[in-house]
């Protein structure tokens, strides 16, 4: 895989006021990047501001603070509207419900191709039509579905067509919030192949917002943990689940239920304890393996090399 | 072990403008005391309609239970009346359900809430009722509870308000605890605490589960027995190991398969393809056929009875007679039976039943 650089988030925060005095710090100061071709899971607790964080780098918030960095452009900021356009395209968004995400009073056609009437990719109806059939079969849909409204699909079908219209204007990014957690597990995985299978015929790169660890582990390269709006932990997938160095980590990956009883009976479970922290100082991110990074202080940096550095 | 429930041929409709939708096929089980029984399938299974109807929850009209017995405790439940029932229900037995967020009534405190059946079912006062509470609190993990009985539903966080549930459904020491997907909408954290917390009491209270869910982790977790359903039907029913390590219907191959495990590679995931049959108008045959790469032409003329594969296992799939063809499942799956291969002495061919 190439290491370069499709999106670069630096030190990114997101707060909301939420009363006079009080903000709620959602994402509070994230820093990672996204090489072009990989999928990147973040993963956490509800409320870890994981959501927030996609919702953030598609400019559906503006940031409080902080850099987006999208082939080396800023995308936050001030913009104008051609500017915007083009950016828009380049970055797409699957989201989490397929039942609310698709507006009931539109044929899946016009859902599909909205974005192309935006950016004018369609030069008259036959072409339009034409490229909505071939959005429809590449996500294992048929044509004859254009002309029907969302509520005559399963949920799972509903997915594929919002993966189509995030399709629809050839973007190179795509941010998927938790774009499975709404489905069940058989069709699930036909979701999870669809996802794959377009990466790799499209060179894709997506951000994969979820909280189901497994899942996360099976789509990504590399993960990002999440815990009170900041990133605990990066690594490679495999690392991480091989190797977890942040306690918090090694907790969420402890509580995963796996479907073999035979594990399960001899699960241990541990419980992270925020307070066993060195507060010494405040905590920065290190890299502890190659490609491992870590937040932590020098103390715990120290310690956590020594632990873990060697260890295949 | 004593059998507590025992549910024979069960069948549940409901009438619908459409027609009678048919949701629950000839559903049959028991449940011994003291186990956990886990029922698994995709939404529109008959899951959660099967769990209503041993509570008698089913509203009627549109809905009915058909045929079949319900045998509480050898009481048949079917043929009980609401005055009855409502001294069974919460008393005897109780449900936890899926949503700690619309479960709980907004307006009551959350004391308030759980004391409404220790009152009723139990005769207490409320002075009784209220020290019960305060020990039900503490057994559900809920610190300081003098205080938080006090307060309202929203005041508690996701999982505290699955505790509240959890709480108000053991209040009488059920004999039977019904959980539909009781962590689903839960953080994997606070779902393992949930579970835990939920094993812990049923050791102490001996009381029996059936734990409805589609996560298959859970299921690993929790269960004695699983119970697999697809539409309408209990295709197969075994011990957990059985289950998972010497699965034997299709529809249960494609479950175990479409999740990935921790360490599998960059394989694809064995993916069901299709959606659930319309049970408006269920397929001839089998219902999993359409979905079935195994399927052969029996499946498409003729239901397949239930199998014996061992003492405690049992599946309805035509691959298990004796004239069908030797078919392999797929490699996930295969890899799983062979780490179990040890236990699998039981044969390729099952005994009809």
């Amino acid at each position: 895989m190439s290491q370069e650089k499709l999106v670069e988030i630096k030190n990114l925060k997101q707060h909301f006021k939420t009363g006079r005095h009080s903000v709620v710090k959602a994402v509070d100061g994230l820093n990672f990047d996204i090489f072009k071709g990989e999928t990147f899971g973040l993963v956490g607790e509800s409320g870890c501001g994981k959501s927030t964080t996609g919702r953030t780098i598609i400019r559906l918030y503006d940031a409080t603070d902080g850099e987006v960095i999208f082939n080396g452009e800023n995308v936050h900021g001030k913009k104008n509207r051609e500017d915007l356009k083009k950016f828009n395209r380049e970055m797409q968004m699957i989201f989490q419900d397929p039942y609310a995400s698709l507006n009931p009073r539109m044929k899946v056609e016009d859902i599909i191709a909205e974005g192309m009437d935006i950016h004018g990719l369609a030069n008259n109806d036959k072409e339009r039509k034409a490229k909505v059939h071939e959005l429809l079969e590449t996500v294992g849909l048929n044509k004859e579905h254009a002309n029907r409204y969302p509520h005559e699909f399963s949920g799972g079908q509903r997915q594929r067509i919002g993966i189509a219209r995030a399709l629809a204007v050839d973007p190179s990014f795509i941010i998927a919030d938790e774009p499975i957690s709404a489905l069940d597990v058989s069709i699930q995985a036909q979701v999870v192949n669809l996802l794959k299978k377009l990466q790799h015929e499209k060179g894709l790169t997506y951000l994969f917002i979820a909280h189901d660890l497994s899942m996360v582990k099976y789509i990504s390269d590399r993960i990002g943990v999440m815990y009170f709006g900041k990133l605990v932990e990066v690594a490679d997938a495999d690392d991480l689940y091989n190797h977890p160095i942040h306690p918090y980590t090694q907790s969420l990956l402890s509580a995963i239920p796996l479907p073999d009883p035979d594990y399960e009976r001899s699960r241990e479970r541990f419980t992270y304890n925020p307070n066993n922290h060195d507060t010494s100082e405040e905590p920065e991110f290190r890299e502890v393996r190659p490609g491992h990074w870590v937040l932590c202080t020098s103390k715990e940096f120290d310690f956590y090399k020594k632990e873990h550095a060697t260890t295949k | 072990m004593e059998k507590l429930l025992e549910v024979n041929n069960m069948h549940v409709s409901f009438d619908t403008y459409g027609g009678e939708v048919k949701a629950v096929r000839g559903v049959t089980f028991d449940l011994k005391k003291g186990e956990t029984l886990a029922i698994v399938g995709e939404s529109g299974s008959g899951k959660s309609v099967t769990t209503k109807a041993l509570m008698q929850l089913i509203p009627k009209p549109p809905g009915r239970i058909k045929e079949g017995e319900i045998l509480f405790e050898g009481r048949d439940l079917t043929k009980m009346s609401e005055k009855q029932m409502q001294k069974i229900r919460g008393k005897e037995m109780a449900m936890i359900f899926q949503d700690p967020m619309t479960s709980l009534n907004p307006t009551m405190k959350v004391g308030n809430q759980i004391m409404e059946g220790l009152i009723k079912h139990q005769k207490m006062d409320r002075a009784q009722a209220r020290k019960r509470v305060v020990e039900l609190l503490e057994l559900v993990g809920i610190p300081d509870p003098e205080s938080r009985l006090k307060q309202y539903p929203h005041q508690f966080s996701g999982g505290m308000r699955q505790r509240v549930v959890v709480a108000i459904a053991l209040a009488c020491n059920p004999k039977l605890l019904i959980a539909d997907e009781p962590t689903t909408a839960l953080d994997v954290t606070i779902q393992a605490q949930i579970l835990e917390l939920m094993k812990d009491i049923q050791k102490k209270t001996d009381s029996a589960t059936i734990f409805i869910t589609h996560d298959l982790g859970v299921v690993a977790n929790v269960a004695d027995r699983v119970a697999v359903m697809y539409a309408g039907k209990i295709v197969e029913i075994g011990t957990v190991d059985d289950i998972f390590y010497n699965p034997k219907h299709p529809y249960t191959w494609g479950l175990l398969g479409s999740m990935p495990s921790l360490d599998s590679a960059d394989e694809e995931l064995y993916a069901i393809p299709g959606s659930p049959p319309d049970l408006l108008d269920p397929p001839k045959g089998d219902a999993f056929a359409p979905r079935n790469e195994y399927a052969m032409q029996i499946d498409l003329e003729q239901e397949p009875p239930m199998f014996k594969v061992s003492e405690t296992h049992y599946a309805a799939t035509w691959l298990l007679h004796e004239n069908a063809p030797n078919m392999e499942p797929p490699a996930s799956i295969k890899k799983r039976m062979e780490g179990m291969a040890k236990s699998s002495s039981s044969s390729e061919k099952g005994d009809r039943i």
